[in-house]
């Protein structure tokens, strides 16, 4: 079983993603800020992390670093979803180490399979 | 009479001159030596061997044609009083020592045009002595019968032996002292006494003509009115004529201030501005005298020898034909006092500026300021002896190969036409302060090159090649050029078109580049003092700002070595008691500087004398004599200077005007763009949560029955949030750029208050908040009520938020100031930290330890309130409290 963790302080869009990927049998973690993701990767280490950038407190960026340092979650892929759209912000996210980087507003169906295609 | 004999007489006449020299230099300050008449007539020295003998020359070939070199100098006379009185006032001043260094200085103490000026007045002066020579020279075989002798070789030319004793007798005479700007009382008085004997003897020889050898004046015009030739020889002329009388006047009228020999006498032999108001009436009255028998001697000559005789020399052949020898010899002394004069003055003007303008600021100037005083003025001393012999041998030689074929008055017009190249420049350059250095240079060359080509070149290349070829047809044959004929213009005799073309060309070019190109600040302000010389004669020594640093010591060893340690010594103590300043001051002012400058400028010219002291002195760029001009300049320069100073004060402004609001601009450009791309992601998040729900469900049809519900009551919630933003950010962006005007009337406080509290009583219910209003009063003021009650809502709404719920507690007070009402709203919820509380007003800023269920606020609250409060004219601000919680407080004016 695939564990996910989502990352993200709307909690309108995590249920959504939530939903999604626990129809394709994934683990699905949740956390509501970058604080809170920390926590949650103390104990558990996930296959994919999917988290948005613009958060309160710890935000995408500083927790995608804290990810990258952990030896433990060295095989944890990192995907940023985010309205942040600007190339510029694109090139800086994927020189930090994403995996992916997708974009808000997004179609379910599509950021299921580029994340099971990242698995694979 | 044997040549012996008369070398004998010439030998003791010279002695006698002299002999009055050397009285007059004794009795230096007598009243016998400075008057009116004696500078009168030492401005005589104008009547050189060309008037004595030339003038009947021309008057018996030509007729009137001799005219024009007196008329001139008569019209220039009432002048004088204008212009040469303002000449002689600078010279005085700036101790000027010649003609060069006049120029030179009132274009920026330039040494090039100090230069250029010295070999221009060579160049047009050593021909001018050579026609002495020959004057001499052809007289003196007159005077022995020697007129079919032909020499062989220089050694028995006796003209040789002449110019060689000419040579010596100027060598000795003019160089008794060093400084040049010294009066020369033994030369002025000499030139003085021979100007009376020439005028006396051409005057007895002109009576003896008239009315010994003719029956009067009546009897040689009855004679003389029978010749064939006779009409064009008393009259004026054709109209082309005309123009060759204008423009011969015009040129003696410039040679009168420009030739070095009256510049000498005129200017720097000048005691007292006041002689000036006697020669302006005694000089022309000699001139007169000097031509009342010219016509008449050469009407008497023509009578009485055939074509082929000399006509120039009349004056002799008439008593030498009696047999009249005592006579004719007065005659020949009168002549040789008209060389002497003119040959010692010019060469004295022109050793000065060979030696100051030419030699020591081009060569010899470093060797100077290295060795003793004694040996500087030996060196200086014999630098213009050197000058004078060389001058004089050079105008032998110039003589021998060119003169011969001349006649004395063409040389004198060439002399005349290459002087006259100084006048733009001269002229102009007193009057006009825009007169530049770089014109100066340019009209002085092409006029000169000009008259090289249509005077000078034409008689070289006949006296070269034999024949007139050059002179007919024009360099490269093209007719244009013609130098006698120049574009056409081919009405005038040689030297007065020669000297029209070359001073129109001179004076175009002084005038065009002038405007042209402005001179630097040096010679701006030598231009100001030129110009405006009246005014800068009490100035001169007066100033005491300077911008560099010299040691007194080091200007007293430049002193020591021209002037010789006495007189340095006596010098600086005479300054230093003149100002009232120690004796042993040791740091120098600007005073000295200049004071100095004009010590040694007497000695070896401005040029020199700046460079030198400016060699001990460490000046910065600018000189001591610039800053003087700084201080100086004119009050129109000031008024010009202080309106361009203010409309660049102004432009000043403007451009900062601009780029400040260039900068708010770029800066409310960057807000823009940063509030856009906020929006934009503000925007984004309810969208998103609005799309992904909606293609679940619309994708997802086996979706358990209660998850449907709650995403399609998500998509409802995102939506309002959506039509909330977009009505707030609308809302705000009206408010900010004050396109949102306020309905303002008056209302009462409290009940504004009371609507607010009730439009969210219901959620405060919901939490179990409880909200109590502290003051009950009423108060009535004006502002719009609706933007009133938004800004409370938000800060009550906030408040809500914030609190725990069952214990939170909202407290609204309101106190009336003197000019205003303070309302309060306060929590005890968690307060914020202080890091927050900075930006909280800002839009789209929430803070970073809100609830963990995202408040769902647009971002744009309390930036809205904040516009609405400031638009209000009131301010709004938030604190925490001390013990939990904050205090949003905004305060509204009563006007």
């Amino acid at each position: 079983m695939k564990k996910i963790l989502i990352v993200d302080d709307e909690p309108n869009i995590v249920m959504t993603l939530e939903y999604a990927f626990k129809k394709q049998d994934f683990e699905v973690y949740i956390a509501r800020d970058g604080s809170e993701a920390l926590q949650i990767l103390e104990r558990n280490v996930p296959d994919v992390v999917l988290l948005d950038i613009m958060m309160p407190n710890v935000d995408g960026y500083q927790t995608l670093k804290f990810i990258k340092e952990q030896a433990s979650l060295k095989n944890t892929k990192v995907v940023f979803l985010t309205a942040k759209n600007k190339a510029s912000d694109i090139e800086k996210g994927l020189k930090l180490g994403a995996d992916k980087y997708l974009l808000k507003p997004f179609s379910v169906k599509k950021i299921v399979s580029e994340i099971l295609e990242l698995l694979n | 009479m044997s040549n012996y004999s008369l070398f004998i007489i010439i030998i003791i006449y010279l002695a006698i001159l002299f002999y009055i020299a050397f009285i007059a230099e004794k009795n230096a300050k007598s009243k016998w030596v400075n008057n009116p008449y004696i500078y009168t007539l030492s401005l005589a020295v104008y009547c050189s061997a060309w008037t004595y003998y030339g003038s009947i020359g021309i008057a018996a070939n030509s007729g009137m044609q001799f005219l024009p070199i007196y008329l001139g100098p008569v019209i220039a006379a009432p002048l004088w009083i204008i212009v040469l009185r303002k000449i002689i006032r600078i010279s005085k001043q700036h101790k000027i020592s010649s003609i060069a260094d006049f120029i030179s200085l009132r274009y920026g103490n330039n040494r090039f045009i100090g230069a250029l000026v010295t070999v221009v007045c060579l160049v047009g002066i050593v021909p001018y002595i050579s026609l002495q020579l020959k004057a001499v020279s052809e007289t003196f075989e007159i005077m022995v019968d020697e007129t079919s002798y032909i020499s062989k070789s220089i050694w028995d030319d006796s003209t040789f032996y002449i110019a060689v004793l000419l040579a010596v007798f100027a060598t000795f005479f003019g160089t008794q002292a060093t400084d040049a700007s010294e009066k020369h009382r033994g030369i002025v008085a000499s030139v003085a006494f021979e100007s009376v004997l020439k005028l006396i003897f051409f005057l007895v020889i002109g009576l003896y003509v008239t009315f010994y050898l003719f029956d009067g004046t009546t009897d040689i015009y009855d004679r003389i009115s029978t010749m064939e030739s006779f009409k064009s020889l008393s009259t004026f002329g054709d109209i082309g004529n005309g123009f060759n009388w204008f423009f011969m006047i015009m040129l003696s009228f410039l040679a009168i201030f420009l030739l070095p020999r009256q510049f000498q006498v005129s200017v720097l032999e000048n005691n007292r501005e006041k002689y000036l108001k006697q020669a302006i009436w005694l000089f022309p009255l000699y001139l007169l005298l000097f031509n009342v028998f010219v016509i008449f001697i050469a009407w008497a000559g023509k009578l009485s020898f055939s074509d082929n005789v000399n006509a120039e020399y009349y004056t002799l052949l008439l008593p030498l034909q009696q047999s009249n020898t005592i006579l004719a010899l007065l005659v020949f002394l009168g002549g040789f006092s008209a060389v002497i004069s003119m040959v010692v003055v010019s060469t004295l003007a022109l050793s000065t500026m060979v030696s100051n303008n030419l030699i020591i600021p081009y060569g010899f100037l470093d060797k100077f300021s290295k060795s003793q005083p004694e040996k500087n003025a030996k060196y200086i001393k014999i630098i213009r002896r050197v000058s004078i012999f060389s001058i004089i041998i050079l105008a032998y030689f110039f003589y021998v190969s060119f003169s011969k074929a001349l006649s004395l008055y063409s040389i004198g017009l060439i002399s005349f036409v290459i002087i006259a190249q100084l006048a733009p420049s001269f002229f102009i350059g007193i009057f006009w302060n825009r007169g530049s250095s770089r014109a100066t240079k340019v009209g002085i060359i092409a006029g000169f090159l000009t008259t090289l080509y249509t005077l000078v070149l034409p008689f070289v290349m006949q006296v070269l090649t034999g024949t007139s070829e050059f002179s007919d047809y024009g360099l490269f044959h093209i007719k244009a050029l013609r130098p006698s004929a120049l574009f056409g213009i081919d009405f005038l005799s040689p030297p007065a078109h020669a000297f029209f073309w070359s001073l129109s060309i001179n004076t175009l070019l002084y005038l065009t580049v002038s405007l042209m190109f402005k001179g630097n600040y040096r010679e701006r302000n030598y231009a100001e003092m030129f110009v405006d010389s009246k005014n800068y004669a009490s100035l001169q020594d007066n100033a005491l700002v300077w911008k560099g640093e010299a040691y007194v010591s080091d200007i007293k060893n430049v002193l020591n070595r021209f002037l010789g340690e006495q007189r340095a010594q006596r010098a600086l103590s005479i300054f230093f008691t003149k100002y009232k300043l120690p004796q042993d001051t040791q740091l120098a002012d600007a005073r000295l500087i200049n004071f100095s400058e004009k010590l040694l400028t007497g000695s070896i010219g401005s040029s020199s004398a700046k460079i030198l002291i400016s060699s001990v002195v460490k000046e910065e760029q600018i000189s001591l004599v610039e800053v003087l001009k700084i201080l100086e300049e004119s009050k129109e320069a000031i008024a010009s200077n202080k309106l361009l100073k203010e409309k660049s004060d102004e432009l000043q402004h403007l451009t900062n005007r601009l780029k400040n609001a260039n900068d708010e601009l770029i800066l409310k450009d960057q807000q823009k763009d940063e509030f856009l791309d906020t929006v934009a992601h503000e925007l984004k998040t309810p969208i998103t949560g609005i799309r992904a729900a909606t293609e679940l469900i619309m994708e997802d049809t086996d979706m358990p029955a209660e998850v449907k519900a709650q995403f399609l009551s998500n998509i409802l919630q995102d939506s309002d949030r959506l039509s909330r933003l977009i009505h707030n950010i609308l809302d705000f962006e009206k408010l900010e750029t004050g396109r949102q005007e306020l309905d303002i009337k008056q209302h009462d406080i409290k009940l504004t208050i009371e609507k607010a509290i009730n439009s969210v009583s219901q959620i405060a219910a919901k939490k179990h908040i409880e909200i109590v209003v502290k003051n009950p009063h009423k108060c009535k003021l004006n502002y719009d009520e609706d933007r009133i009650i938004q800004v409370l809502t938000n800060l009550l709404s906030n408040a809500i938020k914030f609190c725990e719920p069952n214990t939170g507690k909202i407290v609204v007070d309101y106190k009336l100031g003197n000019a205003s009402v303070e309302v309060l709203v306060s929590d005890n919820g968690r307060g914020i930290s202080d890091k927050d509380l900075e930006f909280i007003f800002d839009k789209f800023y929430q803070t970073s330890d809100q609830n963990t269920i995202k408040p769902q606020g647009s971002g744009l609250g309390l930036a809205i309130s904040r516009q609405i409060v400031k638009k209000h004219h009131g301010k709004i601000w938030v604190k925490n409290n001390q013990k939990s919680g904050v205090t949003f407080g905004f305060k509204l004016p009563f006007d």
